[in-house]
């Protein structure tokens, strides 16, 4: 999940949108401080419609505030979803372009073709 | 006889297929080379001490270099252009996030993502021309800049490669600072032919860096095999990255070895196998 919301279209595709037809939930060690530190880079908006277009059962706050980002339920809670959701079949579409990139045993195909390549 | 650059036999994607793939992860040479350049690239990366980042593996095939990331705490994502790599990067499962892609397209990732870049063995693949529409300069330019943004500010890229030329040197060098890096080349033992390995140490944006020096001294003595050593798997791309003195215990036995290749007949090895006969009466 945590490489959705970095991952970008050919040009300024962000935020692309997910359809999973898989999803599995593996387990990964809490570390607190990475999570400290990648939230700051993430988009939390991109996040939120991410975990909606997944149908994950996981309920996220409106906004996230800068007094959030030190809160421990907040930090596990995003821990979880960034690092413990991952997805296995699916697709990845650009919102600029519509163009779609599959997803296979949980990568990502983003290769271009010939006509794609600026 | 003068060892092929595999870039030259064809487009990576292709290079490693299933078997390819599966050869080189099981390589014991290769797991060890492999292992030694990442640690290197991952101390010129001076990330910040007991702190996890995130960083990005270019080149990742089968998650060798991925592992040590892993194995030091920080989480990766890796990109490569071979669909058979990654799946052996799967099958060992590994840690990192993989992404299938062309780096000659571009990063598909969006500004400010990283904390650092390394990559392993993989840019000199870009300087080859594998379709008739692709321009390696350009492509090595779309590369570097977008490597550039997809980097947080003051992030570094620490980037090991063979280079085939000087000339091939300086023109990955120069795209790298068209597209806005600063930093240059970081040589380990330039004096040793088989130990000199060369890293692209580059930096993005942020505070004036000081470029690390390179190991000099006592080169290539660590690990030099002085028996030659039989895996169950057999070797058919080896990489001479140096040349065993002529005449010597090594030399002889690998050329016996390369002469039982041919099929030709060939005296078993023992304890006596390049012993000095004493002088003739």
């Amino acid at each position: 999940m945590l490489t959705s919301n970095i991952l970008k279209g050919v040009t300024k595709g962000f935020p692309l949108k997910i359809k999973a037809v898989k999803v599995e939930n593996v387990s990964v060690d809490y570390n607190r401080d990475f999570v400290a530190r990648i939230l700051q880079r993430i988009e939390y908006g991109a996040l939120q419609s991410a975990v909606k277009d997944l149908g994950l059962n996981e309920s996220l706050p409106e906004t996230m505030s800068d007094a959030m980002q030190q809160d421990d339920e907040f930090l596990k809670l995003m821990h979880k979803v960034l690092l413990e959701y991952e997805i296995e079949e699916g697709e990845l579409i650009c919102p600029e372009t519509g163009r779609k990139f599959p997803i296979s045993k949980g990568i990502p195909n983003m290769l271009l073709q010939e006509t794609e390549v600026s | 006889m003068a060892s092929k650059r595999p870039e030259h036999q064809g487009p990576p994607d292709i290079f490693y297929n299933e078997e390819e793939a599966r050869k080189y992860s099981q390589n014991t040479h290769i797991i060890d080379v492999q292992t030694k350049l990442s640690e290197r690239a991952i101390e010129l990366l001076n990330l910040p001490d007991e702190e996890s980042c995130l960083v990005l593996d270019v080149g990742c095939g089968s998650g060798l270099s991925g592992e040590v990331l892993t194995d030091l705490g920080h989480q990766w994502v890796g990109l490569d252009i071979s669909s058979s790599m990654l799946d052996v990067a799967q099958e060992r499962e590994v840690e990192g996030d993989l992404v299938l892609g062309d780096i000659g397209y571009g990063m598909p990732f969006r500004a400010g993502a990283f904390d650092g870049a390394i990559s392993i063995s993989a840019l000199q693949w870009l300087c080859q021309a594998d379709k008739n529409y692709h321009n390696p300069i350009k492509r090595l330019y779309k590369f570097f800049s977008t490597l550039y943004s997809c980097l947080a500010r003051g992030a570094r890229a620490v980037l090991q490669f063979y280079p085939e030329t000087p000339n091939q040197v300086d023109m990955i060098t120069q795209q790298a600072m068209k597209a806005g890096f600063t930093g240059g080349l970081v040589v380990d033992y330039p004096n040793s032919t088989r130990a000199k390995k060369m890293f692209l140490c580059l930096f993005a944006g942020g505070q004036v860096q000081e470029l690390p020096t390179g190991l000099t001294g006592e080169e290539g003595n660590e690990g030099v095999r002085t028996q030659a050593r039989y895996d169950t798997e057999r070797q058919r791309y080896r990489h001479h990255r140096g040349k065993s003195l002529k005449k010597s215990r090594t030399w002889i036995l690998e050329k016996k070895d390369r002469w039982r290749n041919k099929g030709r007949d060939v005296r078993p090895d023992s304890k006596y196998t390049a012993r000095r006969r004493p002088k003739p009466f």
